[in-house]
């Protein structure tokens, strides 16, 4: 499935093999297998209902596997309750204890472990110096914002120093401004504590900002695992390249591969070159994903492959310029540019006719 | 307000409420009012009065009225705190341990008391308490009072445990506490509002009752209702209406605190 | 989140383990103590009766012979129907029909009316209803015999309004059980229909005056079909305690409106002291409530499936 098939090692901070979870007839995890390393900030990205909080809560102990095995540092976590894992997990919805104060939730960790209450206030004290809300310990959870409340949430989850921290989708509940500020935080304070973090959103944005790698998720089954810039312009499937970004997808037939290099034709028979791809053969008839922004427009072919076009609209989205083109066999194509000097190399009147042309390895081969 | 062509407003069912509100309250302020009367007769108005009150409680009637009071509140207060434990260790059972199989029996066996008529429990619970040679007294009115206490308090209690959500016992889990601890240190402070809730409806029913009391309780033990029940009898007099006042408005000030401290929602 | 919702996962099981522990009291103590005296009335009910009170631990069908048939004086006429009863459960069912018909013109405007409240009124209106509910029956029944009795304030402001010449006659009336029925469980009428109209989406309302309805049209053909599982459980609350009530037609009905209630209590407390024959009554009385609780809970889950 994946690019490379994970290898059990003791380095790994998280190894999951053959991981089946069915609930009743219902099958949210399909056979998957996934290596995390130690220190890494690896995200679990995917829409609703595609398994990866299962799989966060199988890792967190609060579901167990149907069948296959999950490792931590290379012990089998099996039935371990969640109380007896070195993981901790940063809720959706916090689940701040309400009937306590906010030193108290960060300190209930330490205690549980067995700290004195004395001890356990003070480390709960140094965590909430850790995210600034040090002036808010003897508040309710409720008495704060979301935004604090979430980063109580963090120190709690940190306080007791686990192995791996879990984050169930910690951000979605906050406004736009301050989701961006937490990435930044939240990254930071992965390298800062060099705790591992697994971090699980619907969200691409967020997923491709703040994590190491990148899993992508869809109906129980990993789409793709890989660093971000990677998944983002290496798609491997249909499903990976619609969901993170915009894309132009392309039914092409591949008439010869040469080494690394793919030689296909659109249906009118534009011929265009593009990376060989394992899993795609001669003959094939695949789609080609290309990237907006990887699109130009000029009045004049460009190169050898650019295609004739005639421009449907033009769209002015702020910072940049979006223009939708119909090539002459038919598909369309969405072209954006950046609003500036540089970027903004000729916006067409709309009817106008142009040539589209592709920047060189922007088009990529879906092998599904 | 909006007057106009409020589709929802139907003209009449605003008087119609205010007749509802009329007929619920008129004959309990009716009684309030007339005890305070001076009057010895329950005809004749003849001023505001606290006598009756005085009456009450050292009148001649006044030692058997104590009586039935102590056994009135002793018993509530035993079949609140046992059917609600029984009602909290319940809910826990029914919605904090997945699905089973007989989970929708238990529900059934939990309301039956709310089912069955009230006649036909009392028959029934005395019949029982003959079959099996109880002696009928405080205990067999606990036992009878525990039985159909326990809907009244689980109702309340398993409403709060729904709405709290699965996720602060994960944390707790989550964060090294054990089962036990997760129980004790969380899922009850959180349920607490639900708990006092369900006790104090569970209290007011207890205290209410007279039809199952009046089967199961052997001659000469006597709790307030049967005590009022036997001297209405006899014609309404007006010490009557004065502890009937002083049990009308302790049911309001405690359901009033039930709805109050179920109202206050600490998990939102 | 949306993976748990949908594989089921929601539904939590921390204590799994201890379930077992946990719903033991309530099952035995429900078992023993609500279940058990139902399945020992019934055995009761054919058990021979022994004179002021008790039973003989010998099989008969007496006390159901004795409900349905009438064998003369001595017994030894050829059986005939046996009206008597029959009479108490049809005069009962009646009573409890009429009230409930009261409560259901008085409830239904009522529940709509709080329904259509702004949402933060709502609940103390609500409140407002079901306080009278937990002031104790015996002294609600007591307060109506009160206001309703020949010299009581009720015929004091109606005569001095000039409304009427000379007191009405209310108390041992079957007028006066059925204000005191209606008295007694309005406040069941009320809470289901305002449960369903709270939930019915007004939009479909809007739709049918947007496409010519009246508001009367709008309310018989739009709204009453959709609240009406909560009409029927209203209905259902208020009829079933009204049919087995005791202190209602006894403090208010006097002696010529006997009803069930009155009757079974006759068997246990009173004069008659027939055991088994309180016991048939009381299993006739059950299985009348149960037919009718079936039929509800089958037009509930049909209602259900439908929406």
């Amino acid at each position: 499935m994946q690019t490379k098939m994970p290898e059990t090692s003791s380095q790994n901070a998280i190894d999951v093999q053959n991981a089946v979870k069915r609930f009743g007839n219902f099958t949210a995890l399909k056979q998957i297998s996934l290596a995390i390393a130690d220190n890494e900030f690896f995200t679990l990205l995917g829409p609703s209902g595609c398994g990866k909080t299962t799989l966060l809560r199988i890792i967190a102990g609060f579901d167990e596997v149907t069948e296959g095995s999950v490792r931590l540092y290379g012990e089998d976590l099996g039935a371990l309750p969640p109380n007896r894992r070195p993981v901790n997990t940063v809720f959706q919805s916090y689940a701040l204890f309400p009937h306590m104060s906010v030193l108290q939730n960060v300190g209930f960790g330490l205690e549980m472990l067995g700290s004195s209450s004395t001890e356990a206030r003070e480390c709960a004290g140094r965590m909430l110096e850790l995210v600034q809300l040090s002036q808010f310990a003897d508040r309710r959870p409720g008495q704060l914002s979301g935004g604090q409340q979430q980063r109580v949430a963090l120190a709690r989850a940190l306080a007791p120093q686990p192995k791996l921290l879990l984050l169930d989708e910690p951000l979605s509940a906050l406004d736009l401004k301050l989701r961006k500020a937490m990435r930044i935080e939240l990254k930071h304070l992965q390298r800062e504590t060099g705790i591992t973090f697994i971090f699980v959103t619907h969200d691409q944005e967020e997923a491709l900002t703040m994590s190491d790698r990148i899993a992508v998720m869809s109906e129980g089954e990993l789409q793709q695992v890989g660093a971000a810039r990677e998944i983002y312009e290496r798609p491997r499937n249909r499903f990976v390249a619609n969901f993170i970004g915009d894309t132009n997808l392309l039914e092409v037939t591949v008439d010869r591969i040469e080494g690394a290099r793919a030689t296909c034709h659109l249906g009118g028979g534009h011929a265009l070159s593009c990376e060989a791809v394992d899993g795609v053969r001669e003959g094939a008839r695949v789609h080609l994903s290309v990237r907006p922004e990887r699109l130009f427009a000029t009045a004049e072919p460009a190169g050898p492959e650019a295609l004739a076009a005639r421009v449907v609209e033009t769209v002015f989205t702020g910072t940049g310029i979006t223009s939708i083109v119909e090539l002459e066999q038919g598909p369309r194509l969405t072209l954006r540019s950046s609003n500036s000097e540089r970027g903004n190399r000729r916006v067409f009147e709309q009817g106008a006719a142009c040539f589209v042309n592709m920047e060189a390895g922007a088009g990529r081969l879906l092998i599904d | 307000m909006a007057r106009r062509s409020d589709l929802r407003a139907i003209p009449g069912f605003r008087a119609l409420t205010l007749l509802c509100l009329f007929v619920l309250y008129a004959p309990l302020i009716v009684v309030t009012i007339y005890s305070f009367n001076a009057s010895a007769s329950i005809t004749s108005w003849e001023g505001l009065s606290l006598r009756w009150y005085w009456d009450v409680f050292t009148g001649p009637e006044s030692g058997k009225f104590k009586t039935a009071a102590a056994n009135s509140f002793l018993i509530a207060i035993s079949a609140a705190t046992i059917s609600t434990t029984i009602a909290t260790l319940a809910a826990t059972g029914m919605i904090r341990t997945g699905r089973f199989r007989a989970r929708s029996l238990s529900f059934g066996l939990i309301s039956l008391p709310l089912m069955v008529p009230e006649i036909v429990t009392a028959v029934a619970t005395l019949i029982f308490f003959n079959a099996i040679a109880l002696e009928r007294g405080l205990l067999s009115i606990l036992i009878a009072h525990v039985v159909f206490c326990i809907p009244f308090a689980y109702l309340p209690i398993s409403a709060r445990m729904q709405g709290i959500g699965p996720a602060y016992e994960e944390a707790a889990l989550d964060l090294y506490a054990t089962k036990r601890q997760t129980f004790t240190r969380i899922l009850l402070p959180l349920m607490a509002p639900g708990i006092v809730s369900g006790y104090l409806l569970a209290f007011i029913v207890s205290l209410d009752d007279f039809i199952i009391t009046n089967f199961v309780k052997g001659a000469g033990v006597e709790t307030l209702p049967t005590a009022i029940f036997g001297a209405v009898k006899r014609g309404i007099q007006p010490n009557i209406m004065a502890i009937s006042t002083l049990l009308l408005g302790l049911s309001i000030l405690l359901v009033t605190l039930s709805w109050l401290v179920s109202k206050s929602d600490t998990t939102k | 989140m949306a993976a748990g919702a949908v594989g089921g996962s929601s539904a939590s099981s921390t204590y799994r383990e201890a379930r077992g522990w946990l719903l033991l009291p309530a099952w035995s103590v429900l078992l023993f103590f609500s279940l058990a005296p139902v399945i020992m009335m019934l055995v009761y009910s054919f058990l021979t009766k022994e004179h002021r009170g008790g039973v003989i631990w010998e099989f008969s069908l007496a006390a159901y012979d004795q409900f349905f048939l009438d064998r003369g004086l001595f017994g030894d006429e050829p059986p005939r129907i046996q009206w008597t009863y029959i009479a108490i459960f049809w005069r009962s069912i009646w009573q409890a029909g009429a009230a409930t018909l009261m409560s259901l013109a008085v409830g239904f405007p009522t529940a709509y009316f709080i329904a259509t409240r702004p949402a933060k009124a709502r609940p103390l209106w609500v409140f407002l209803i079901t306080i009278p509910y937990w002031v104790n029956l015996l002294i609600r029944t007591v307060s109506m015999k009160f206001l309703l009795r020949e010299q009581g304030p009720l015929n004091d402001f109606l005569l001095w309004t000039g409304a009427i010449d000379s007191p009405l006659q209310i108390v041992n009336t079957n007028l006066a059980v059925q204000l005191g029925l209606f008295y007694s469980y309005l406040p069941f009428m009320v809470l289901p229909i305002y449960a369903a109209v709270e939930r019915y989406d007004f939009a479909l309302s809007e739709a049918a005056a947007d496409l010519y309805a009246s508001k009367w049209t709008t309310l018989r053909r739009i709204l009453l079909p959709a609240v009406k599982p909560g009409v029927v459980a209203g209905c259902i609350l208020v009829f079933v305690p009204s049919l087995g009530s005791f202190l209602a037609p006894d403090l208010l009905g006097g002696a010529r409106n006997f009803m069930i209630g009155s009757l079974i209590e006759e068997q246990f407390k009173g004069n008659a002291g027939n055991w088994p024959f309180g016991a048939a009554a009381s299993m006739i009385l059950l299985t009348l409530v149960l037919l009718l609780l079936l039929a509800f809970a089958r037009q509930q889950a049909r209602a259900e499936r439908r929406s």
